[in-house]
C-alpha cells in the first residue's frame, strides 16, 4: 500500500479553458438513476464516497473536515476514510432520527447519477423497495473474501422484484485477496447459479476495490487478467430502460385538466409509455372513446411528437370527456380494465395488513378504495421460500389477491410500472402503508357481471311503504346495544315496518363461524355483517345490528357501502367501568383473569365514532327513552 | 409499422427529465390539495421553480399565488424582480410581514441573525400559511444543498403547529405521491429535490430565466465586517466608526436579507462565467449565508421549528 495520500478538489480543466465548450458537453448528458445494495461492512460507503470524489463532488472544505475526521474516527490509518462523507448523517443517528433512504448526486461528461443510499438493517426491506423503486440500476455489493451471502441474495432478490433490469455485482475489498482471478470467478459463479433461479437473466460482475480505487473509474493496474468495463464506464454507458418504454403503446395517466377558458381544454400529464405524434389516433379509458390529438402544447411551441419520461399537455379534435384518473392511449391498443387482482404486496407500516380493510389505492393518478384479502403467502427475504400468512407486518412481502370498489385501468407491473405499480393508504391515519405491484386481473373480474334486476330496490321499499336503513348500533360490550336494539325493532314493528335484527352473537354461531377475534377477524367480521346488512336494504328492510364493532375505518367502510342517508350510526356509550361492573355475561371477569384474549376494552381497543347519527348516553338514558328517541329520530 | 416505431428512440437529457419530474410535481400537488401556494424568495432557484411552474399550468396562470414572507431588509434589486415577475407571470402576489417583528422593528443589526431570520422568516411563514390556510406550500430546496437535507422527501408532512416529525414521514415510491392529510395539517413540497446547483444554472441559461442582476458581477458599494463582505445596499446599514463604503467588484452567490448575505469578489459578470466560477470554486455553497455560521449544522432543528 503506498502511504498516505494527498487529496484535493481538482476541477476539470475544459471549465477554465473553455467555459462554452464545457456547457455545451453537460447541456445533452442523460440522468441515470441508480441504488447501491449492501451493508457498511460491504464498502458501499466507501464506494459512493470514491465515486463522489473522483466525480468532483467533494470540494476542498469538505475534503478539509473529512481529513480530520478521517485522523479522529477512520477505520483508513492516515489516508482519507471516504465512508464518513456519506455517513455524515451519524449524528442524527444518534439524535434518533430515522435515516431511510438518501440521494446523492453526482456527474460525469456524460450522464448525471442519483444514487439511492439506503443505510440501516432493520427497516432494510421497506427502505430498498423505495429507493430502488425510482432506480434504472441496482449495484450489489459483496465482500470478496465472504463471496454470496444471505444479504446479497435478498438485496438482487427486491431489486429484481421491483424490476431493475440492470444488475451490476461488484465484488469488492478484491485488494483483500490479492486479486486472485480465481476467488473472484468463483463468486460471480456461485452468484450466477443463483441470480438464474431467481430469474435474472443478465448481470454484470466487476472485480473492484473501493478503498483503493481500483476498476472504479480507472483501470486496475492490478487485474489485468480482467477485461470488462469498469464501473463509471459501465454506468455511464449501460442503456436505460426510458428509452426502452418509448417502443411500447402510447399511455398518458391524466393528471390535470386545464382550463384557463372556453376556448382551451387540455389535458396534462407524464407521458408513462409510448411515443405521441400530433395528429395520432387515442383511446380515453375508462369511457373507450376515441379521438385525435391535435395539438402537444408546451410553453413557447407545441411539439410534433413526445415521447415517454416527458410532461406534456394534449388537446383533442373532439369535446370527449377525460378527467384526472383517465388514461389516453393509442386508440388500437389500450391497457386492459378490472376491479379484481393479484398482486404482491410489500408491508412498509408499524400496523399490519388487516384483511378485508378498505384501504385507498393509488395507481398512477387513480385513487380508489380496496380491500386485500388474506395472503396466499409471504416470501421469506432470506431463503425465498413460501410461508403461510395470515397478515403482513412491517416489511414482509406477500403475494395477495385484493379487489377495488372502482374498475383500474392497469398494465401488469412487469411490462409497465407506471400502471402497475401502487401505494396503498390508510383511510384514518393518512400513512402510505404498502407498496404493490399489479401481477395480472383475476378471471371472475372479467367474467362476473351485475345481474340487471327487473325487480329494483326502489320496487322493494316502495312495497313495504318505507325507506330502507341501517340502524348500526356500536359500543362497548356489556354496553346494552343487544337490550335496546331489541326494543327499538319491537316499537317499528308496532308501527308496521318490515325489519331484521342481526345481533352479534347470533351471527357468530352462523355466517360468521369461522372468525376468531383477532383484529383482522374483526375486520372480516364486519366486511360480512355490512355485505348482509346491504342486500336487506336492497330488499327494503330496516336493518338494526347490534355489535361491538370497535374500529372506526370498518364502520366507515359499511357506511360507504350503503346508499347515501341510509346509514345510522348509533353509539351506545357507557363508560368501561359501568360495563364491568355490570358484567352480564361475566366475561369481563374472564378477560381480566386472562381468559380471554382480544376483549374489546381491555387488551383489544374501542375507537368511539366521532360524529355518530345518534348518540346514546347510558349514565343518563333508559333503555326504554333511548329506543323511544331512536325510533323518533328514525320515523319523525 | 407506424414511423415512429421505427425511429431512433429520443434520448431525453438530464435537464428534460428533472423538469418533467418537476412539473409532474407541482401538477400532482395542484391536482390533489385544496389550497396550495409557492414560496417566492426571488433567488435562483425560485426563479427556477416559478418558471417550471408557469411551463406546467400553459396556457393557464399557475392557479396558485406567491407568497413572499418578507424581512423589509432584502436587496433593493430583489423588491425590483419580485415586482417584474408578478407582472409577467400574471400570478397573484402575497407579501406577509409578521406584524410582531414589524411593531418591535425586528432587524439584524441589533437583533442578531438568529432572531431576526426566526421571527420574520419562521414565524412569519407559519403565521401567513395558518391565517390564509394553504395546505400545501411549494419551496426550492435541494436535495444537494446539504447533508441533513439529502433524505428530505419530495412531500414534506407537517402536523399541527407546523412540527414536522420524522417518524410519520411517508415512503415515497415511484412518481406515486400521498398528498392525503387530516384538517390543520399541511406539506411543504420540493420540485427541484432532484436538482444540483449546476443543474439549476444551466436551466437557467438553457431557458434563459431572468435572475437578480446581483447574482452577476458590478462594483457595488460595500464594507467587510466579521470576515464577510457587506453590501451597503439602503441608507438603513448603520456605519461603525471609521467605516466608510468601499466600491468592490463583487457578486453574491445566494440572495437573503442583505445585512447577512455575504458577497464574493468577482469579475463573472455573465451567465457562463458564473457558472464557471462556481465550478473551480473549491469549497461547497453556502458560505456567504451569516444564519449558516451562527448555528452550525442548525437545519435540522431549524425545520422541526417550521422553518424550510
Amino acid at each position: 500500500m503506498d502511504g498516505p495520500r494527498e487529496y484535493s478538489y481538482r476541477a476539470d480543466e475544459l471549465i477554465s479553458r473553455d467555459i462554452e465548450a464545457y456547457l455545451a458537453r453537460h447541456r445533452h448528458k442523460s440522468l441515470l438513476r441508480f441504488i447501491t445494495c449492501g451493508s457498511v461492512d460491504d464498502g458501499k460507503s466507501t464506494l459512493i464516497g470514491r465515486l463522489l470524489y473522483d466525480s468532483r463532488m467533494i470540494f476542498e472544505d469538505q475534503l478539509a473536515e473529512l481529513a480530520a475526521d478521517s485522523r479522529r474516527v477512520g477505520t483508513q490509518g492516515q489516508n482519507i476514510d471516504f465512508a464518513l462523507v456519506v455517513d455524515g448523517l451519524a449524528a442524527e443517528r444518534e439524535q434518533g432520527i430515522t435515516i431511510d433512504v438518501a440521494y446523492r448526486f453526482f456527474a460525469t461528461d456524460k450522464r448525471k447519477f442519483i444514487v439511492a443510499d439506503t443505510p440501516g438493517h432493520e427497516q432494510y426491506t421497506r427502505n430498498m423497495v423505495t429507493g430502488a423503486s425510482t432506480a434504472d440500476l441496482a449495484v450489489i455489493l459483496t465482500d470478496a473474501r465472504k463471496g454470496v451471502l444471505t444479504q446479497t441474495r435478498r438485496h438482487s432478490y427486491l431489486a429484481h422484484l421491483i424490476g431493475i433490469r440492470n444488475l451490476v455485482l461488484a465484488v469488492n475489498k478484491m485488494d483483500l485477496i490479492g486479486y486472485d482471478p480465481a476467488k473472484y470467478e468463483a463468486i460471480v459463479a456461485d452468484y450466477r447459479r443463483f441470480a438464474e433461479s431467481i430469474g435474472v437473466q443478465a448481470f454484470t460482475p466487476i472485480p473492484i476495490s473501493g478503498f483503493l480505487g481500483d476498476n472504479i473509474t480507472t483501470r486496475s493496474t492490478n487485474m489485468p487478467w480482467y477485461t470488462g468495463p469498469v464501473l463509471m464506464e459501465h454506468l455511464e454507458n449501460v442503456d436505460v430502460d426510458v428509452t426502452a418504454a418509448q417502443g411500447r403503446p402510447f399511455r398518458l395517466p391524466v393528471q390535470w385538466v386545464n382550463r384557463p377558458n372556453l376556448d382551451f381544454r387540455g389535458f396534462s400529464g407524464l407521458i408513462a409509455a409510448g411515443t405521441l405524434r400530433q395528429g395520432d389516433a387515442v383511446r380515453v379509458l375508462p369511457s373507450g372513446k376515441t379521438t385525435r390529438v391535435t395539438r402537444i402544447v408546451t410553453l413557447g411551441a407545441d411539439l410534433q411528437q413526445a415521447v415517454a419520461g416527458q410532461s406534456v399537455t394534449l388537446c383533442f379534435a373532439d369535446e370527449v370527456d377525460c378527467s384526472r384518473g383517465d388514461v389516453i392511449a393509442r386508440a388500437d391498443e389500450p391497457p386492459q380494465v378490472a376491479d379484481q387482482f393479484e398482486a404482491t404486496l410489500v408491508w412498509m407500516a408499524d400496523e399490519p395488513l388487516l384483511p378485508g380493510r378498505a384501504y385507498w389505492l393509488k395507481l398512477a393518478t387513480q385513487t380508489v378504495s380496496a380491500t386485500i384479502q388474506i395472503p396466499k403467502y409471504q416470501v421469506n427475504v432470506n431463503t425465498l421460500e413460501h410461508l403461510a400468512a395470515k397478515t403482513l407486518e412491517l416489511n414482509a412481502i406477500g403475494v395477495c389477491n385484493l379487489s377495488t370498489d372502482r374498475p383500474l385501468i392497469f398494465e401488469p407491473y412487469e411490462e409497465n410500472p407506471a400502471l402497475g405499480g401502487f401505494i396503498l393508504i390508510d383511510k384514518l391515519s393518512n400513512a402510505t402503508v404498502a407498496a404493490g405491484m399489479l401481477h395480472f386481473a383475476l378471471r371472475r373480474s372479467q367474467n362476473v357481471h351485475w345481474q340487471a334486476l327487473d325487480i329494483s330496490r326502489g320496487k322493494h321499499a316502495d312495497m313495504k311503504n318505507q325507506r330502507p336503513a341501517v340502524l348500526w348500533f356500536t359500543g362497548l360490550s356489556g354496553a346494552g346495544k343487544s337490550t335496546i336494539a331489541n326494543l327499538v325493532e319491537k316499537k317499528l314493528v308496532r308501527m308496521n315496518r318490515h325489519t331484521f335484527l342481526l345481533d352479534g352473537d347470533n351471527v357468530r354461531h352462523g355466517l360468521n363461524k369461522d372468525l376468531g377475534f383477532t383484529d383482522a377477524d374483526r375486520v372480516e367480521n364486519i366486511r360480512r355483517v355490512g355485505e348482509v346488512a346491504k342486500l336487506m336494504t336492497d330488499a327494503g328492510l330496516i336493518v338494526i345490528t347490534a355489535f361491538i364493532s370497535p374500529f372506526r375505518a370498518e364502520r366507515k367502510m359499511v357506511r360507504e357501502m350503503m346508499a347515501a342517508g341510509e346509514f345510522f350510526e348509533i353509539h351506545i356509550d357507557t363508560p368501561l367501568a359501568d360495563a364491568e361492573a355490570r358484567d352480564v355475561k361475566g366475561l369481563y371477569k374472564k378477560a381480566r383473569s386472562g381468559q380471554l384474549k382480544n376483549f374489546t376494552g381491555i387488551d383489544s381497543p374501542y375507537e368511539p365514532p366521532e360524529n355518530p347519527e345518534i348518540r346514546i348516553d347510558t349514565t343518563h338514558m333508559s333503555p326504554e327513552e333511548a329506543a323511544d328517541l331512536i325510533v323518533e329520530k328514525l320515523v319523525p | 409499422m407506424r414511423a415512429d416505431q421505427a425511429a431512433d428512440p429520443v434520448r431525453l437529457t438530464h435537464l428534460q427529465r428533472l423538469e418533467a419530474e418537476s412539473i409532474h410535481i407541482l401538477r400532482e400537488v395542484v391536482a390533489e390539495a385544496e389550497k396550495p401556494v409557492m414560496l417566492y424568495s426571488i433567488g435562483k432557484d425560485s426563479a427556477c421553480m416559478l418558471h417550471l411552474a408557469r411551463k406546467a399550468f400553459y396556457p393557464a396562470i399557475p392557479p396558485f399565488p406567491l407568497l413572499h414572507v418578507d424581512t423589509t431588509w432584502k436587496f433593493q434589486a430583489m423588491y425590483e424582480m419580485r415586482e417584474r415577475m408578478v407582472q409577467e407571470s400574471g400570478m397573484q402576489l402575497i407579501v406577509y410581514y409578521n406584524p410582531e417583528a414589524k411593531a418591535r422593528n425586528i432587524n439584524p443589526f441589533e437583533h442578531g441573525s438568529a432572531l431576526h431570520t426566526d421571527l420574520w422568516k419562521t414565524e412569519g411563514l407559519k403565521q401567513a400559511l395558518d391565517q390564509y390556510g394553504f395546505d400545501a406550500a411549494f419551496g426550492g430546496a435541494r436535495r444537494d444543498e446539504e447533508k441533513s437535507r439529502a433524505k428530505e422527501r419530495v412531500f414534506s408532512f407537517r402536523f399541527a403547529n407546523h412540527r414536522w416529525d420524522p417518524k410519520r414521514q411517508r415512503p415515497e415510491l415511484w412518481n406515486l405521491y400521498n398528498a392525503r392529510k387530516a384538517k390543520g395539517e399541511n406539506i411543504r413540497v420540493f420540485p427541484l429535490s432532484n436538482w444540483t446547483e449546476l443543474d439549476v444554472w444551466q436551466y437557467i441559461q438553457l431557458e434563459d430565466i431572468p435572475i437578480v442582476p446581483l447574482y452577476f458581477s458590478a462594483p457595488r458599494p460595500t464594507v467587510v465586517r466579521d470576515g464577510l463582505i457587506l453590501m451597503v445596499d439602503d441608507a438603513r446599514f448603520p456605519l461603525r466608526p471609521g467605516e466608510r463604503p468601499e466600491l468592490r467588484s463583487i457578486r453574491f452567490r445566494t440572495l437573503g436579507c442583505y445585512p447577512l448575505t455575504g458577497a464574493v469578489e468577482s469579475t463573472a459578470s455573465t451567465l457562463p462565467e458564473i457558472i464557471q466560477e462556481m465550478l473551480l470554486t473549491t469549497t461547497s455553497e453556502r458560505q456567504g449565508r451569516a444564519i449558516d455560521h451562527d448555528q452550525a449544522a442548525s437545519m435540522e432543528k431549524k425545520k422541526q421549528e417550521g422553518y424550510f
